[in-house]
């Protein structure tokens, strides 16, 4: 997707991404050095974004995609450190593959590292506070990150071509959701069913790693403790 | 021999899984393109131009579908290894843990 967001755009979303990025970056640091414990935890994190990431699926609509796999970074270690290492495969594949590109970094950080995984979040510390267990609160939250990635990307894309081509909004728009969106609802069904399955696994084998997720605040720039 | 209430969890995932990959893969006609692909040409419809290629396009390479299959598959592999490797030792140490459990109790 090299060059398929104006210059200008490019540079909006490099800038939102910035603060975010730049304060994951000082909270995974802090992380690793004050908590070497939490190194699997982290690592784990990423290769869940790596390892689904790079799964492209048949959808309904007889197209494929890919899922984001951000579920379990977010509800972990919050927005930014999800940003920081939703980047790094964002540039892997960037770099090695032509997937997704250099100029859209910064859009593709702000859907898939940010936005997304942060209404994830806010939906798992809802979940969290009604009680729910943990493998429901998993599903919804990644389903949840998944859609809301691809529903970002289609405002993203819509943006561009309103400013650029003078296109009406809610055409363009309803014309992205049913490319991106639509496709993404049995993916983010199928990431949600994975990483519930996963975080069901945590609990019985280490649930101390949950009072990670609970003392993790949504705030991502809240001060690390 | 019963299943314990997280094998059945699993079994019920992996059983839905399977019927939303090979249940669409089975019914709907489509050559599965990416919606990547597919978001590209609807911006082209809008009248937008690219205003430049992917990284190796622009010094004259065009990388193999094999090639891209296989540097996917690397990506994958690098996820699969470390959750695999977090597996194994979260089973290793809770069995160890349990196994010093029993000697104490001895």
């Amino acid at each position: 997707m090299e060059g398929y967001l104006d210059p200008m755009w490019c540079i909006i979303w490099f800038i939102v991404m910035i603060p975010f990025f730049a304060f994951g970056l000082k909270k995974l640091l802090f992380i690793l050095r004050e908590h070497p414990d939490q190194k699997m935890i982290v690592a784990l994190s990423g290769a869940f974004i790596f390892l689904l990431s790079s799964l492209k699926l048949p959808s309904v609509t007889g197209s494929s995609s890919h899922p984001t796999g951000t579920g379990i970074a977010v509800v972990f270690y919050g927005v930014g450190v999800c940003s920081v290492l939703a980047t790094i495969v964002l540039v892997f594949q960037a770099l090695l593959i032509a997937h997704g590109g250099f100029t859209t970094l910064g859009a593709n950080c702000v859907s898939m590292g940010i936005i997304g995984p942060l209404v994830g979040l806010l939906v798992w510390k809802i979940m969290r506070k009604t009680n729910a267990g943990v493998f429901i609160s998993m599903l919804v939250t990644a389903f949840i990150a998944d859609l809301m990635t691809y529903v970002v990307t289609a405002i993203q894309m819509t943006l561009n071509v309103v400013t650029t081509n003078g296109a009406d909004f809610g055409s363009a728009f309803v014309d992205f959701m049913s490319v991106y969106a639509a496709t993404q609802v049995p993916l983010a069904i199928i990431e949600g069913l994975v990483l519930a399955m996963f975080a069901q696994y945590l609990y019985t084998s280490r649930p101390d790693v949950f009072q990670i997720a609970d003392s993790n605040p949504v705030n991502p720039f809240a001060k690390e403790e | 021999m019963s299943m314990t209430k997280n094998q059945k969890i699993y079994i019920g995932c992996f059983a839905i899984i399977a019927v939303l990959c090979i249940g669409t893969l089975a019914t709907v006609n489509g050559d599965f393109g990416g919606s990547d692909d597919a978001g590209g040409e609807v911006v082209e419809e809008y009248g937008y131009t690219p205003w430049t290629e992917d990284l190796f396009a622009t010094i004259g390479f065009e990388m193999p579908g094999e090639t891209e299959s296989l540097l996917f598959a690397l990506q994958a592999a690098i996820g699969a290894v470390i959750i695999g490797y977090f597996i194994g030792v979260t089973t290793a140490t809770n069995r160890l843990k349990a196994q010093k459990g029993e000697t104490a109790e001895e």
